[in-house]
């Protein structure tokens, strides 16, 4: 009994049929904690360097951490990971719903799936009886409806994670969707669980996570849920989730729109969280033990269409909505629907079909690459078509779904220069040219530009939306925070908008395990991973390095378009700064490698060898 | 005193199972809850709370007379139980349960541990 912790770790070699199960080793709870901890070291220490992400002897990795299922407010998170089919680096992907919190439940704090099948297959962990499935007829299926299916089959009580056709179809930006609408959305996982022919995941765990002393845990959780009871914001919240930030990032312009062509859209109240509240919200759904219940579950309807969705979030009414200028809360809703049904990220899906778009009105495509769909900014059909040419690889699709880089790079004339990605992966929904920290934060995130590691957009309003100076401070900060959640297997909303003090998050871990880390230590190892994942990059890509953090022309040579920031731009020199001073903060090379005495001081001595 | 359901508010985030098996048990194990949450997804896209309402249907298909209504909770001697089922079969609001580490059925007893802790008020005291 590992006090905090499922105790084992359920490893399936899908070629062979194999299935072990092993004790956490203490080392690993230790240095790493859990989720993304496990997950990196797990992969720097059995994924062979210079592995395809998509060949059999790839890993695939979904691991809960600490304080995942606990009594604690959203307690629901898992990460999942691997090397991310569409950049080549650190993959990882955060989601949510029931199925984490169920897998500790089982007993288990990480699946590890390396191999593949011959044939389509599902699993079912069920408590100690672990065994592979025929996956029949399932696969082909929908997400949404191969979860409903395997809900009528195994039972109400498990929780499954699925994937669509996209992820089968190997297509770069598929996801796993779980709970009918929360995903694991980002770096392309979806198509790793396809190369294996793994169509879903099944979980049902009745055991107890044992803790090290339930009534102090019981006392911190209660303080933390009564600090967002009474919090302000909380209410408004629970109304309108994170639709709530539509309005508020067009009011500062930082809202993508028309491909990052500009930062305000025109039509925001339209998809603002008002409006999506009163036209499609049916309920509030949340994720295990969370008091915040961001999830809106919706019915869009019209005379085309009329379907169930969970959502839309922000991150896709940005990058849907604005980014391909869609002014229908509805429609947005049902690309929405089929991003999940299909099984596409949709921040990956919005920002490449936005791409595709702009493409077409500047006769980089036409309508022979898009099998006949006239492709404009504000024409939901042509985006809806497009959601399932990528998931199915029909025609330009095939080409989309190898990601923005690829399309850009085989396309050319030009396109490269607003395809937006960094590291490979699309950038998510702020735009940043006039919010420097939160540039760099998608700069030097760890999977490519995502927001999770770090979101800074409030620290550039506060000391200055187009200074450099003291900005890679904060984000390093910020780099070690809020993945500190991720790696605990909690969500950092609370913190975030409920102002739950890190300091409660680290007494509940001390309370759930018994051991005795202070906050700091906590985010001593949140920069060890860092480092480490930082490494993985280093070990993967060949000639890694500066090049890499670098963002795409637009965002330096275009100046945005309306609003607020209306001909806002980030020149190339402070973009530079920017990167030096991070790297000199991080103790990092002007390359951006980790320096052997960096590494060494954070323990990380046997990963010098692949500095090379 | 009883607890009444609102499930129009309920997000299905099971939060009052943890803290129900936390009072009940001291473990940390929503399976272990008296209150029951179903989902019914993609749709209608709603959750169902089972929740004991005091109907005494228990009381009257038990075959050892184990159960009985004591000051408004209804309780099952341990003694008495032979863990037929009979109750968990017969009770209309699903709201009997078992796990498989305890030897007798489980029913809410009205402690309010999950009133207390409901995020949007679905659980609340009702006269």
């Amino acid at each position: 009994m590992k006090p905090g912790y499922g105790g084992r770790i359920l490893r399936i070699d899908l070629s062979e049929g194999k299935i072990t199960k092993e004790p956490t080793p203490d080392a690993l709870i230790k240095d790493y904690l859990g989720a993304r901890g496990f997950i990196v070291r797990t992969l720097h220490d059995e994924l062979s360097p210079g592995t395809d992400p998509l060949s059999p002897e790839a890993l695939f990795i979904t691991a809960t951490g600490p304080l995942t299922g606990l009594f604690v407010p959203s307690s629901g998170k898992i990460q999942s990971g691997g090397k991310s089919p569409i950049t080549g680096g650190y993959g990882e992907a955060n989601s949510g719903g029931h199925f984490p919190a169920e897998l500790k439940l089982a007993g288990y704090d990480m699946i590890v799936l390396t191999g593949a099948r011959d044939k389509p297959c599902y699993i079912v962990v069920d408590d100690d009886d672990v065994r592979i499935e025929d996956a029949g007829e399932l696969w082909g299926k929908g997400s949404i409806t191969a979860e409903e299916m395997l809900k009528k089959n195994l039972g109400e009580d498990f929780q499954i994670a699925t994937i669509g056709p996209a992820g089968e179809n190997l297509v770069k930006i598929a996801c796993i969707t779980h709970d009918f609408g929360r995903q694991a959305g980002r770096t392309g996982l979806g198509a790793i669980l396809g190369s294996k022919k793994v169509k879903a995941i099944c979980v049902r765990g009745t055991r107890t996570i044992p803790v090290h002393d339930i009534d102090g845990l019981i006392e911190v959780g209660r303080r933390m849920y009564q600090q967002c009871f009474t919090n302000p914001a909380f209410e408004l919240w629970q109304t309108y989730g994170t639709s709530a930030v539509v309005n508020w990032a067009n009011r500062i312009g930082a809202f993508p729109t028309r491909n990052f062509q500009g930062g305000y859209f025109e039509q925001f109240t339209n998809i603002s969280g008002p409006r999506m509240r009163k036209d499609i919200v049916l309920i509030n759904k949340a994720c295990f033990s969370c008091a915040m219940c961001c999830g809106k579950y919706s019915r869009t309807t019209t005379d085309d269409y009329d379907v169930h969705v969970e959502g839309p979030e922000y991150e896709t009414t940005a990058m849907i909505g604005g980014d391909c200028a869609l002014g229908s809360i509805k429609d947005i809703a049902y690309a929405n629907y089929l991003c999940d049904e299909y099984g596409i990220d949709t921040i990956s899906g919005g920002s490449i079909i936005a791409f595709a778009i702009e493409c077409f009105e500047k006769g980089i495509i036409d309508e022979k690459d898009t099998g006949g769909i006239k492709l404009k900014f504000g024409d939901a059909k042509g985006v809806f078509e497009m959601v399932k040419k990528i998931a199915l690889r029909q025609d330009i699709g095939d080409l989309l779904a190898e990601g923005a880089t690829k399309a850009s790079r085989t396309l050319g004339k030009g396109s490269e220069r607003f395809a937006m990605q960094m590291k490979g992966l699309e950038q998510s929904g702020y735009e940043s040219r006039r919010a420097p920290a939160m540039l760099l934060s998608y700069m030097t995130s760890d999977i490519g530009a995502h927001h999770r590691p770090s979101w800074a957009v409030t620290h550039d309003l506060a000391t200055g939306r187009d200074s450099v100076e003291g900005k890679a401070e904060k984000v390093i900060e910020l780099q070690h925070t809020r993945p500190l959640f991720d790696t605990l297997g909690v969500c950092r909303l609370p913190w975030i908008e409920m102002q739950v003090p890190v300091s409660d998050y680290a007494e509940a871990y001390r309370k759930a395990t018994g051991i005795d880390y202070s906050e700091e230590e906590l985010l001593g190892i949140s920069e060890k991973i860092w480092n480490l994942t930082r490494m993985f990059w280093v070990r993967e890509i060949p000639g890694f390095g500066r090049a890499y953090d670098f963002p795409p022309a637009r965002i330096y040579e275009e100046k945005l378009k309306g609003g607020t920031t209306d001909g806002g731009i980030l020149e190339r020199d402070k973009v530079e700064a920017l990167l030096d001073d991070y790297y000199k903060l991080r103790g990092w090379n002007q390359n951006g490698i980790p320096t052997p005495e960096k590494l060494k001081s954070l323990g990380l001595d046997w990963v010098i060898k692949d500095l090379k | 005193m009883l607890i009444g359901r609102d499930e129009t508010r309920c997000t299905g985030c099971r939060t009052c199972q943890l803290a129900c098996a936390l009072c009940h048990f001291k473990e940390n194990n929503p399976k272990k809850s008296a209150i029951g949450i179903m989902g019914e997804f993609p749709a209608p896209g709603k959750y169902h709370i089972s929740l004991c309402t005091q109907c005494e249907k228990c009381i009257d298909v038990c075959p050892e007379g184990a159960i009985s209504n004591v000051k408004g909770i209804i309780k099952i001697d341990p003694d008495k139980c032979t863990y037929c089922l009979a109750c968990v079969d017969a009770c209309p609001f699903g709201a009997i349960f078992t796990h498989r580490d305890f030897k007798i059925p489980f029913i809410c007893d009205v402690c309010g541990e999950c009133v207390n802790i409901c995020p949007t008020k679905a659980l609340y005291w009702k006269e």
